[in-house]
């Protein structure tokens, strides 16, 4: 098991260099930022001054051990568009993501498997039916129109959810957390809803199509022979050998929820990465934009670990001979 | 023979399609004594598996029974509400399924696969429970069984995991065991062990055993009876030592005619000409009529019903006391 996880971690070096590669590759290809930083006017040997401070006058390799070497210390430079330190900035912006992309894959999660499962096991039913009409509106609609459409209804007519903003923050050390006060779960629940809405309908598609295929399995049909009960064969034994594809997609969905939540942060004005991400690309903030892609590579690596391990979690027959401690 | 443990009489299974209503299985009329092997052979798609799915009331939607009844100890079966229908399945009617690869999770142990089954027929605590599974697991001669319960379905050989399969559908102790073609998957080798364990535990046990398979060798070491099936109907029944010796239907005179012998050399194989018609497409009378080498008027337009037949009983005109008084020529 420990082997395991060390070999992952290991491999993970290689993805997030490649990842570090286009990172910095993009300081040297997006603008030019020694233009941006000395503005209209400027000599020659300001400009070469500036150079030489920022090393851009050293060899490209060397430039990027550098930033390599900057960012595992948590160094990712300055933004040039508000001139702190980009560190700081994640830090501030961290939280606010976090807590949007956790309440909207809790809503697709807690959602989406149940109506799933009822979509899959009653599937003639008109409610299953309802389901899945209204499921494919949360799969075509676009999240900006949902979004949109969400404050239309909630805040504007009947005025019950703010429509921006994540109300009364509370800090705990570094992190602000709007979980603990009662604006903050306001402000949360159209945000996390749009955000999440498209996930929930995918996981409930998803479950459900596996769940049709897992009923037409053997064992299903030998559990039915043997009169266990109907409760027993849907969540104990069905539900559970559809979980290997659906946490996959479900890991995968929640690395894009932190990464791609732009759209959502935008329509509501979350103050998290995902707005600050597109104000930065608006400036051409290379510093940002290439540690927030690290970041993305890393959020995804990590992702990935966990869904490896919850497969072992969930399929004994993965724990045999791959240096875990199958019996 | 006493009082049937199972009795199915004129027992009519229909799915509705968009071209109409196919009838799978037509006035099918069978019974089981206690502690009795009753063989069912015949073609795929004769109707073998989707009798035994009526009996355990698992017909696959949009399956119906549309006619007959099926009586278990008397007491009608058949349109029985969900959960009693699910209680006499597993505790009082057991299955096995073909292929054992694929009849068991493979994402739980076994044993814990045996004391679900065992807790929810019969209430035991968990200890008792997991005794009683580990006990068995001893019965069908899986080594090591105390050890070898808290093992995974893919720790096992496709052998032991049959041996598995028939603990599970065992260990609740039903009276009859419905075994659909419960060696058709396994190497030649391991069949003839998993038919002889089957055969010890029905008798140790007194539980009947409907055998549903295609394999005659089978039918005729192991059952008591045997029902030859085609195109939905039974076309004849009768002990397994007349039917192989004597048989009253074509159809199962040429069954066994195309059994190849080991004694003779033959350049081709004796076969039966033709194939079983579609159910759309069953013809009038009898169903065998096109590829009987005996079939007369009578048998394109009048349907046999199971008739005496010397020590069987047979679907077929020529055992019609009518038939054998006027044209003794043909028979």
């Amino acid at each position: 098991m420990i082997v395991f996880v060390i070999s992952r971690l290991l491999q993970a070096i290689p993805v997030l260099l490649a990842v570090g590669v286009v990172a910095f590759s993009m300081f040297t290809y997006v603008g030019d930022p020694v233009g941006a930083m000395l503005g209209q006017d400027y000599t020659e040997a300001q400009r070469d001054a500036l150079v030489h401070k920022l090393g851009l006058d050293q060899p490209a390799w060397e430039q990027f051990l550098h930033y390599i070497w900057a960012a595992l210390h948590g160094n990712f430079g300055y933004s040039y568009r508000v001139a702190e330190p980009v560190a700081h900035l994640f830090a501030v912006r961290l939280p606010a993501t976090l807590e949007l992309s956790f309440t909207a894959s809790v809503l697709a999660v807690v959602v989406g498997i149940p109506l799933g499962v009822y979509a899959g096991i009653w599937r003639r039913s008109l409610l299953s039916r309802v389901f899945m009409v209204g499921s494919l509106i949360g799969v075509s609609l676009p999240t900006f129109l949902i979004g949109i459409l969400l404050i239309l209804v909630f805040s504007v007519e009947l005025g019950w959810l703010p429509s921006f903003g994540r109300g009364h923050v509370v800090a705990l050390g570094w992190w602000t957390t709007g979980f603990l006060t009662w604006s903050g779960l306001r402000s949360i629940i159209l945000p996390a809803i749009t955000l999440g809405l498209f996930q929930l309908t995918l996981i409930m598609r998803l479950v459900r199509a596996e769940m049709l295929e897992v009923l037409r399995t053997d064992y299903i049909k030998f559990a039915r022979a043997r009169g266990l009960r109907a409760r027993s064969i849907h969540f104990g034994h069905a539900l559970r050998n559809t979980l290997v594809p659906v946490i996959t997609i479900i890991g995968l969905q929640l690395g894009g929820l932190i990464a791609y939540s732009v759209v959502t942060e935008t329509v509501f004005q979350w103050p998290g990465m995902g707005l600050l991400f597109i104000q930065s690309v608006a400036a051409a903030d290379i510093p940002v934009m290439a540690a927030y892609l690290l970041l993305v590579g890393v959020v995804f690596v990590v992702i990935n670990l966990i869904v490896d391990l919850l497969y072992y979690a969930v399929d004994p027959r993965l724990r045999i001979g791959r240096g875990g401690r199958g019996r | 023979m006493s009082a049937p443990l199972l009795e199915v009489r004129g027992l009519t299974v229909e799915f509705p399609t968009r071209r109409g209503i196919l009838r799978a299985l037509d006035g099918v009329s069978f019974a089981i004594a206690p502690g009795e092997v009753l063989g069912v052979v015949g073609e795929s798609g004769a109707g073998k598996s989707l009798t035994g799915a009526a009996i355990i009331g698992l017909l696959a939607p949009p399956g119906r029974i549309a006619g007959g009844s099926i009586l278990l100890d008397g007491a009608r079966i058949d349109h029985l509400p969900a959960e009693a229908m699910r209680r006499i399945r597993g505790r009082r009617i057991g299955a096995i399924f073909q292929d054992p690869l694929t009849t068991l999770n493979p994402l739980y142990t076994i044993g814990r696969q045996l004391i679900e089954t065992i807790q929810t027929h019969l209430g035991l605590s968990g200890a008792d429970a997991r005794a009683r599974a580990v006990h068995w697991l001893e019965e069908v001669g899986i080594p090591a069984a105390a050890r070898r319960i808290d093992a995974y379905p893919h720790e096992f050989s496709g052998g032991q995991r049959q041996r598995v399969v028939i603990a599970l559908a065992l260990c609740a102790e039903p009276r009859l065991v419905i075994a659909d073609e419960p060696t058709t998957a396994l190497d030649v080798s391991i069949q003839a062990q998993i038919i002889a364990l089957l055969k010890r535990l029905a008798r140790e046990h007194t539980t009947a055993v409907m055998l549903i398979t295609h394999d005659m060798g089978v039918i005729a070491e192991t059952a008591d009876r045997v029902a030859v099936m085609y195109a939905g109907r039974i076309a004849e029944i009768g002990p397994v030592a007349d039917v192989v010796r004597a048989p009253a239907h074509p159809y199962t005179a040429g069954l066994m005619a195309s059994i190849p012998a080991l004694e003779h050399r033959v350049a081709r194989l004796a076969q039966i000409e033709g194939a079983m018609p579609r159910l759309d497409a069953i013809p009038p009378g009898c169903a065998f009529n096109p590829r009987c080498p005996r079939a007369h008027d009578r048998c394109r337009a009048e349907r046999p019903e199971l008739m005496g037949a010397g020590a069987t009983e047979a679907a077929c005109w020529l055992h019609a006391p009518a038939h054998a008084e006027s044209s003794p020529a043909h028979a």
